[in-house]
């Protein structure tokens, strides 16, 4: 894992000697809120709907235990206990108040964390493959890039004033578990003809009221010509971006009105000349980076306590049949916690339970923790012979939830039971989804499944990229929830279908329901996933499902 | 024609905490039921203008949509009920305090 340099703890502890002036001139009211907010949010700071918020990094989605155990510390001594796990990696704290704020920032500098650009028109949080450094189908670890990338972009003076927020996401593998398409800049590593890794460059994707998938604006890119290449895409942006109207701002807006080949050729030529302005000191400066991101050494052992395990406890062959990835070194394997219990709320982790995780990640995972955009904890490097000891902890503190990548993962953003931008509430039909579909017992028999859901247009909960995609909306002063079919945020992304008019709250259960039991019906085999059916026969049978009157009436 | 003037509340947020508060004639309340209900708007753009003043006690003051009703003012809108209430998920925010 990097670890800060001196310069990057001057550079934060400075940061943070400034909000604590900017926080005490606010509280003393030399600074009005029109001039605070600005400066706020720069450090993470939102005022929300019942309380503040303070949103913070966790860079291409990686944690240690000293990190996972202050984050702890923070949400119990200055929240009410328990930290949410956002779709960007980051974890937020619902209830901070202003006046401890650079208390809690400091509190973040000592394990090298940060709330810096986790707001506003800059370059955000690099994410990354959640399974990034572990996963079995990686050409390589794409962390050493997302590191150089966060340095590169913390704090760069041409790109704090950009037409709109910036997002880039990088994955190692051709397996897209980074969503790479709906982002502005999305990286897949890739191999050329000879071998040689480097990057499929994807540019322009977004969700939000305009829902795009990138388009490639380069289909191979060496590693080395990486960092003048994105600044490219980024200048070319800065200068072509839309300032006249936040809502075309985003660079989709910019590929979409210019054409992918304007935007090509500007980039480019601009990168042609950054490239020899690079000189190569990037390379020096990722070579140092890359020794801070070696592989650990993984122990040999014998496995059999594992399969023994798996052989005499359903639970826990449960648990390792969905919560379990193949890994590059076949006795370890990457082990996926899910913080979406039943009936519990999506990404949300209590101190006790951030504790125990980086209890397992210091004993059994090297040392390391992954947050995963689908909000849920990853240790990345379990040796197998371990696994029976973490799953026994997990369980006890009610982390041991068998549902990776079934109907009850479900992805939702905080909607109005927290955000001030929401439109309807999202997490309480997260929990009734999860918990009706655990009482009909049907999980496992619906397999692969991915519900997302969103409590505004914004699309924090990346509904257009689920295969069930659900918006709330608000309709004439009643919450109302719309369904969208066939998204999909892996390699083979897409953009989901409206399905048909909304739902009430109290109509959404049923009607999910229905939709279930027509992809029972319909599917294949029983081994089809419903993603896949949703391809083969298209959205009519699943429209006569949600819409059943309409079907009779049409007859 | 400009729109008929709806009886509103004012509300903000507090600055330390960012709780939510009600103005309620005099002072600022935590309960929306004890929230005074403008009927008149010039009274209403008032008391708006005083509450922008005080930067140092309030963020994001502004006026929105209620009605009396059995138990006090009620909010007009949904997003305001939760406001007046915290979030569905915890037991956390006003209905904890209040309780």
């Amino acid at each position: 894992m990097y670890s800060y340099s001196e310069f990057d703890k001057d550079f934060i502890t400075e940061r943070n000697k400034q909000f604590r002036g900017q926080v005490a001139r606010r509280i003393d009211g030399s600074l009005t809120e029109d001039e605070f907010k600005p400066l706020r949010l720069m450090n993470g700071l939102y005022l929300q709907l019942h309380a503040y918020m303070l949103r913070i990094a966790i860079p291409y989605g990686t944690l240690n235990s000293a990190k996972m155990r202050q984050l702890a510390m923070i949400a119990k001594r200055w929240d009410k206990g328990y930290g949410h796990f956002t779709t960007r990696q980051n974890i937020q704290f619902n209830w901070p108040k202003l006046g401890d704020v650079p208390d809690i920032l400091d509190a973040l500098a000592e394990v090298d964390m940060h709330a810096i650009q986790t707001s506003g028109n800059c370059i955000r949080n690099v994410t990354a493959d959640h399974f990034a450094g572990a996963a079995a189908d990686e050409i390589e670890d794409p962390r050493p890039v997302a590191e150089l990338l966060r340095q590169w972009s913390t704090d760069h003076p041409e790109f704090a004033f950009l037409p709109r927020k910036f997002k880039i996401a990088i994955t190692g593998s051709p397996n897209d578990r980074a969503v790479t398409k709906a982002h502005d800049i999305g990286l897949r590593m890739v191999r050329n003809e000879e071998g040689a890794p480097g990057f499929e460059v994807i540019v322009g994707g977004g969700l939000g009221r305009t829902p795009m998938i990138g388009q490639v604006i380069r289909d191979f890119l060496p590693k080395a010509d990486l960092l003048p290449y994105v600044e490219a895409i980024l200048q070319v942006y800065n200068l072509l971006g839309r300032r006249d109207n936040k809502y075309k701002a985003r660079i989709k807006i910019t590929v979409h009105e210019n054409g992918i080949e304007t935007i090509r050729d500007m980039v480019e030529e601009r990168f042609g000349i950054l490239r020899e302005e690079f000189g190569g000191a990037d390379q020096a400066l990722l070579g140092e980076i890359e020794a801070a991101f070696a592989p650990p050494q993984f122990k040999t052992a014998d496995t059999s306590e594992f399969e023994n395990r798996l052989n005499s406890d359903p639970m826990f062959r449960s648990f390792a049949d969905t919560n379990l990835t193949e890994h590059k070194n076949s006795d370890h394997a990457i082990v996926s916690v899910s913080l979406k219990k039943h009936g519990a709320t999506p990404g949300d982790a209590t101190a006790n339970q951030m504790r125990v995780l980086a209890d397992m990640a210091e004993r059994y995972g090297h040392d390391e923790l992954r947050i995963s955009h689908e909000q849920n904890v990853i240790l990345p490097h379990v040796h197998k012979s371990d696994i029976p000891a973490v799953y026994d902890a997990l369980r006890a503190a009610d982390l041991a939830t068998a549902n990776i990548g079934l109907i009850s993962d479900i992805i939702a953003c905080p909607g109005m039971d927290y955000c001030a931008l929401a439109t309807a509430r999202s997490i309480p039909i997260a929990q009734e989804i999860a918990s009706r579909f655990d009482e009909l017992k049907l999980e496992h028999e619906i397999g692969p499944m991915k519900i997302k859901i969103s409590g505004c247009i914004n699309a924090c909960g990346h509904h257009h990229v689920g295969h069930i995609g659900i918006l709330g909306l608000d309709r004439a002063g009643v919450e109302n929830y719309q369904i969208t079919l066939g998204g999909d945020g892996s390699e083979a992304a897409a953009v989901g279908e409206r399905a048909g008019p909304g739902f009430t709250a109290d109509e959404l259960m049923p009607a999910l329901e229905r939709l279930i039991d027509a992809y029972l019906d319909i599917r294949a085999t029983d081994e089809e996933p419903f993603i896949d059916t949703v391809r083969r026969v298209g959205l009519s049978p699943f429209k006569a499902a949600l819409y059943p009157s309409e079907a009779i009436a049409a007859e | 024609m400009p729109k008929p003037f709806t009886p509103k509340v004012l509300t903000a947020s507090r600055l330390m905490e960012g709780e939510v508060a009600y103005f309620d004639g005099k002072i600022w309340v935590p309960l929306l039921a004890e929230a005074k209900l403008f009927l008149n708007e010039n009274e209403a753009e008032d008391a708006l203008a005083a509450a922008k003043a005080r930067p140092d006690l309030f963020v994001g003051p502004y006026l929105v949509d209620a009605h009396n009703g059995e138990d006090g003012v009620e909010p007009a809108h949904f997003r305001e009920a939760f406001r007046t209430t915290g979030p569905s998920n915890y037991f956390h925010g006003k209905q904890a305090e209040r309780s």
